[in-house]
């Protein structure tokens, strides 16, 4: 057995927030910078522009790139041959979570309590995704997320029957309904299958991978693509006001499901869409 | 074209900006989001005064980042409007003029907007390092429990903007999307 002590973990944990928050990832760093190009509406390039202009501002100043710096979602997938030493798993994380919250000056915006409503002060619980595998190793990825994208997500029950056009009228009409809400370009993380709580966690896992990766199922690298051009036609635009750029990219996961079911799920997210992964 | 506006914005001022104008704003404006609205009228229905005179103010919606050493402020991007719907139609009856978010605003707000005369300022969501170079100062006011949430004052300087809604009903977010929507 390889052990881990836990105090690697809240270090490498404090680290991913604050990069993940102030540094914008490459692949939506670079599909912004590309999508100006085909941006027909004057006012849309401009608001990409700022959107550009506010990466490079936040990468320098190593500053939060959007003041909505999330509640931390926390995906940690440990080897079975992993023996974690030094205390409580959940403890460090939240410890990491505490401690990057804090030295990097990011917003703490969680509430203990939904319906209480006092700020816990210090950005945690995260809300994390422990999934055991195979190996002596832990990857550890951290994805903070606004809420303002979060709020227009959606889960649609389907009928089998509904099919592969059901679901991509799902993806459309969920993209649609948010409309100017979650800062478009919107990057969205689409789940089918699974039951009720499986197809919100493969859409979510969805936008940990890179805009403008493929899935490895040819027939839904091609739904991919599809739904990006129908959802580009819709002329929500950058911010709502109109244009070509309405979504940077859709990462769709599928798993299997139940002879009754077509579950799917739709996680909206925004320009910034934010993760680092790191393994121990 | 750049329209400058300096607050306090009055009614007339406010009647003037029409949806689709480039405005940037210098002054003195307010942070408040959800849970201020919620304390601010819950108060006032108690007897409690308002924290802030609200007669020809502004209102931003958004809860900033906490500033690092040596700047005004952190990040303070907008935060999605609807949320304040509940709110506004009462605040804009209070005396707001102007209110900056981004994102749809019902029509219980926008008829509060053409009756008494205010605007809605759309500023770019997630940008918020950018626009926290605009503001000079920043202080808590109210509600200093709320930490982000509370109500701070800030004094801005070419704080960019768009008239998304304007005080007759016109509305940029109905108007320009259909021009690039393709079938």
């Amino acid at each position: 057995m390889r052990e881990v002590n836990v105090s690697k973990i809240t270090d490498c944990i404090k680290r991913l927030c604050i990069d993940a928050n102030c540094s914008l990832n490459d692949d939506i760093y670079f599909s912004l910078k590309n999508s100006l190009e085909g941006e027909k509406s004057p006012i849309g390039r401009d608001i990409l522009n700022q959107i550009i202009k506010n990466a490079d501002l936040a990468r320098k100043k190593c500053k939060p790139i959007c003041q909505d710096t999330g509640m931390a979602v926390i995906f940690i997938e440990i080897g079975q041959d992993v023996h974690i030493t030094g205390g409580s798993l959940t403890d460090a994380v939240n410890e990491g979570v505490r401690q990057g919250y804090k030295d990097g000056f990011l917003r703490k915006s969680v509430v203990g309590d939904p319906l209480i409503r006092v700020n816990t002060g210090d950005n945690t619980p995260a809300v994390i995704h422990y999934n055991i595998t195979e190996g002596d190793k832990i990857k550890i990825d951290v994805a903070p997320k606004g809420f303002g994208s979060e709020n227009m997500s959606k889960i649609y029950m389907l009928k089998p029957s509904d099919g592969i056009e059901g679901v991509k009228n799902s993806v459309i009409d969920c993209i649609k309904k948010a409309g100017p809400n979650p800062c478009p370009p919107m990057v969205v993380g689409v789940g089918i299958g699974g039951n009720f709580e499986k197809c919100a966690c493969l859409a979510k896992k969805a936008l940990l991978r890179p805009v403008g990766s493929s899935s490895d199922i040819p027939y839904i690298a091609d739904m991919e693509r599809e739904l990006l051009v129908r959802a580009n036609k819709l002329g929500i635009g950058p911010q709502g006001l109109g244009g070509s750029t309405t979504v940077l990219g859709i990462n769709i996961e599928a798993f299997a499901t139940h002879i009754a079911g077509l579950p799917v799920a739709v996680n909206i997210s925004c320009h910034v869409t934010r993760h680092r992964s790191a393994v121990i | 074209m750049k329209i400058s506006i300096t607050t306090p914005v009055t009614r007339d001022k406010a009647r003037s900006l029409k949806a689709g104008d480039i405005v940037e704003i210098t002054g003195v404006i307010y942070t408040a989001r959800d849970a201020a609205h919620k304390r601010m009228l819950e108060n006032l229905d108690k007897g409690i005064p308002l924290p802030v005179d609200l007669t020809d103010n502004t209102i931003y919606f958004a809860g900033p980042a906490p500033a690092k050493p040596g700047e005004a402020i952190g990040s303070v991007g907008p935060t999605t409007s609807y949320r304040m719907d509940a709110y506004s139609p009462r605040t804009i009856e209070l005396g707001l003029t102007c209110m900056i978010g981004k994102g749809a605003r019902n029509k219980a707000v926008t008829d509060a907007m053409k009756k008494y005369g205010a605007v809605y300022i759309g500023a770019v969501g997630g940008a918020g390092a950018l626009i926290s170079e605009c503001v000079k100062s920043c202080e808590v006011v109210a509600y200093e429990d709320l930490g982000s949430e509370a109500i701070h004052r800030l004094e801005v300087e070419a704080f960019p903007g768009i008239v998304i809604i304007d005080s007759e009903g016109n509305n940029l977010y109905e108007t320009e999307p259909p021009k690039y929507a393709e079938k």
